[in-house]
């Protein structure tokens, strides 16, 4: 399977047609620079205040077939793909496809602005083309016009192979969004997770990996063992995950490659709750010895765990700060489960977490602004605090919500959702931080998971 | 409090025995070996004896093969060494059986605290075993943390039913 094909292309393309080269619009100097967001409120407009966009069908030069099908239904999935990703970040109403005109290829750099502006209620417009070549590549160029200033604000063009034609909707979708937003990108990014089915009492819980929006599903695990707690490698080539294969629990390092997986380290104690650190050379697990559980640190390739907890309490799970210096993990020795805080050697733990209630499963933001947690208080609810501890909020209200994991821009927590009673169906949500924006995550078949882990953009 | 509600619904046999004899060594296992129907549907008809040293005979002679727990609890206390008492009375008997506790939680915790939570209440009731001169190389333990309740509903009955130890004889 091809993996790392897509090219992102700067602002000048050379594959690109001449047409297109010869718009040379400088960016409208009237948009705001991103680094204007305020920070401790989450972009974009709350309720119905959300700007619309139109993103009509891709324009191809040529309609010609590919392995992925012809290059004219590819523009129009490409323009579904990318309104569907914008309309999930919840801060625009995007006008796909299905609802506006369809574009000519000669439109794509010379957008018809009159027409969108006496036609619709676009404030942007999403342009581009597909183009298939001799070599069997993908190229597909990616605009966006500001309708009322006529001012073009993204050019890019990507080229992929036919089968990765929905990387390239969403680099688009992603490089608007970073655009509108002053944000990030998050769009072009896979989730593992444990995709569950069968009664409540047994449980079916199988690996499974897809793109951020649900396509491209694959089990990992065919469900004849419980897996639980997926979390993928910062270099998506790795899955560290506990399965119950043997009937004990225990940490395995799977390769996506390969498929092979190895035991994180060799034990008869029960090891789990695994955790990488953001480069990727460690993984974090718990074990417990004789009934007492403390957090370990092992390099990827195996060799000599080092105990980085020593409470007789259960400390449990782990998160690295984004620079790799700290750990936030989870602890009931003061009685309930707790936040502490230590440096990545072990060294200096102290709690943090100081509010009614019990706090589990602490996530810290890749942006190292944030941490992400479970909050038990009568229901479960996901919550963020500073590493301070201060400034707690609350972002979720239902019976169980548990075990959130960023979004690779630090904007938006995925969790899972259990329903109360002998159903015990689970699903996947992600909400925004503004706590407004809350939306279940599609699945396919609409299975039921738990226990999301979001890997970062993709290069 | 909700040990008392959780002995009335699930285990109100060993009730009358540790209530009464909390101290006192086990009143050892049902004279009848067998098992008889409690499902209600029948009359106590005695079913086949259990072959001697199997699963089935394990279950039909110790007081239960569960023990319960409170919240986030995992000591093990007089009730819970009742039980284990009639089970360490049977597993005298038959040495070269080896043994699984299981350790659960209820619905209530996160997933991987739960697990940690499991481990702690089967070591203890592994523990308790061993004070009770059962060989702990015998015994070995896993928790399935809340994976796989008994009891389906997300009420305190239900919850007290799956904070649990069960033992598990292996062949």
């Amino acid at each position: 399977m091809s993996l790392r094909s897509l090219l992102l292309f700067a602002v000048a393309v050379a594959s690109l047609p001449a047409s297109i080269q010869a718009q040379e619009l400088p960016p409208a100097p009237s948009s705001p620079p991103p680094q204007q967001t305020p920070r401790e409120t989450v972009t974009g407009s709350i309720g119905n205040e959300r700007s619309v966009i139109a993103v009509p069908a891709l324009a191809t030069p040529q309609a010609m077939s590919t392995a992925a099908g012809d290059t004219a239904t590819l523009g129009r999935q490409i323009g579904d793909v990318i309104a569907s990703d914008l309309d999930r970040s919840g801060l625009y109403r995007p006008l796909g496809p299905g609802s506006v005109r369809a574009i000519t290829f000669a439109e794509v750099t010379a957008p018809q602005l009159p027409y969108w502006r006496g036609s619709s209620s676009a404030e942007m417009l999403v342009q581009g083309f597909v183009r298939a070549d001799n070599a069997g590549n993908l190229t597909v160029g990616c605009y966006l016009y500001d309708v009322a200033l006529g001012t073009e604000l993204v050019r890019q063009g990507y080229v992929v192979q036919p089968a990765d034609w929905r990387r390239a909707a969403h680099k688009c979708a992603d490089a608007i969004y970073s655009r509108l937003s002053g944000e990030a990108p998050f769009f072009d990014s896979r989730v593992a997770y444990i995709a569950e089915s069968g009664p409540k009492g047994n449980r079916r819980k199988q690996l499974a990996i897809m793109d951020s929006d649900g396509a491209n599903h694959r089990f990992i695990t065919n469900g004849q063992s419980l897996a639980l707690t997926p979390r993928y490698s910062p270099d998506y080539k790795s899955i560290v995950y506990v399965s119950y294969l043997g009937s004990r629990a225990r940490v395995y390092v799977y390769d996506v490659g390969t498929g092979q997986q190895d035991l994180v380290t060799e034990s008869t104690n029960p090891t789990f709750a695994p955790r990488w650190s953001p480069d990727g050379r460690f993984i974090l697990f718990s074990m417990a010895v004789a009934g007492n559980t403390d957090i370990y640190r092992i390099a990827r390739e195996g060799g000599s765990p080092r105990k980085l907890t020593t409470s007789p309490g259960i400390d449990v799970g782990g998160s690295y700060s984004p620079d790799g210096s700290k750990i936030v993990f989870e602890s009931d020795r003061s009685g309930g489960q707790q936040l502490y805080i230590m440096n990545a050697d072990g060294s200096d733990q102290r709690r943090i977490s100081f509010g009614g209630g019990r706090y589990a499963t602490p996530e810290w933001s890749p942006r190292g602004d944030l941490i992400a947690f479970t909050k038990i208080a009568g229901n479960f609810r996901i919550g963020v605090m500073r590493p301070d501890g201060r400034g707690e909020k609350l972002l979720t209200d239902s019976w169980q919500d548990e075990a959130p994991s960023w979004s690779p821009n630090g904007r938006i927590l995925q969790f899972f959702r259990t329903s109360q009673g002998a159903s015990g169906r689970s699903t996947l949500w992600q909400v925004d931080l503004t706590g407004v924006n809350e939306r279940r995550l599609p699945t396919p078949g609409g299975i039921d998971g738990s226990d999301p882990s979001w890997g970062p953009v993709r290069p | 409090m909700t040990r008392n509600m959780l002995i009335l619904s699930v285990a109100a046999a060993s009730l009358a025995v540790a209530g009464c004899a909390k101290k006192a060594p086990a009143t050892l296992p049902p004279e009848p070996v067998g098992t008889y129907d409690d499902t209600g549907t029948g009359d106590g008809v005695i079913t086949n004896a259990p072959v001697p040293g199997s699963q089935a005979d394990f279950l039909a002679r110790v007081s239960s093969d569960t023990v319960y727990f409170d919240t986030d609890r995992f000591d093990i206390d007089g009730e819970d060494r009742v039980i284990l008492q009639s089970q360490a009375e049977w597993l005298r008997q038959y040495p070269n059986v080896r043994l699984t506790v299981e350790g659960h939680a209820d619905e209530r915790g996160t997933r991987d605290y739960n697990i940690a939570l499991g481990e702690r209440r089967a070591n203890a009731a592994k523990n308790y075993l061993a004070t009770l001169g059962v060989d702990p190389s015998r015994i070995s333990v896993v928790s399935y943390g809340k994976e796989r309740p008994v009891a389906l509903g997300s009420n305190e009955s239900a919850w007290a039913q799956n904070r649990r130890a069960v033992t598990v004889t292996v062949n």
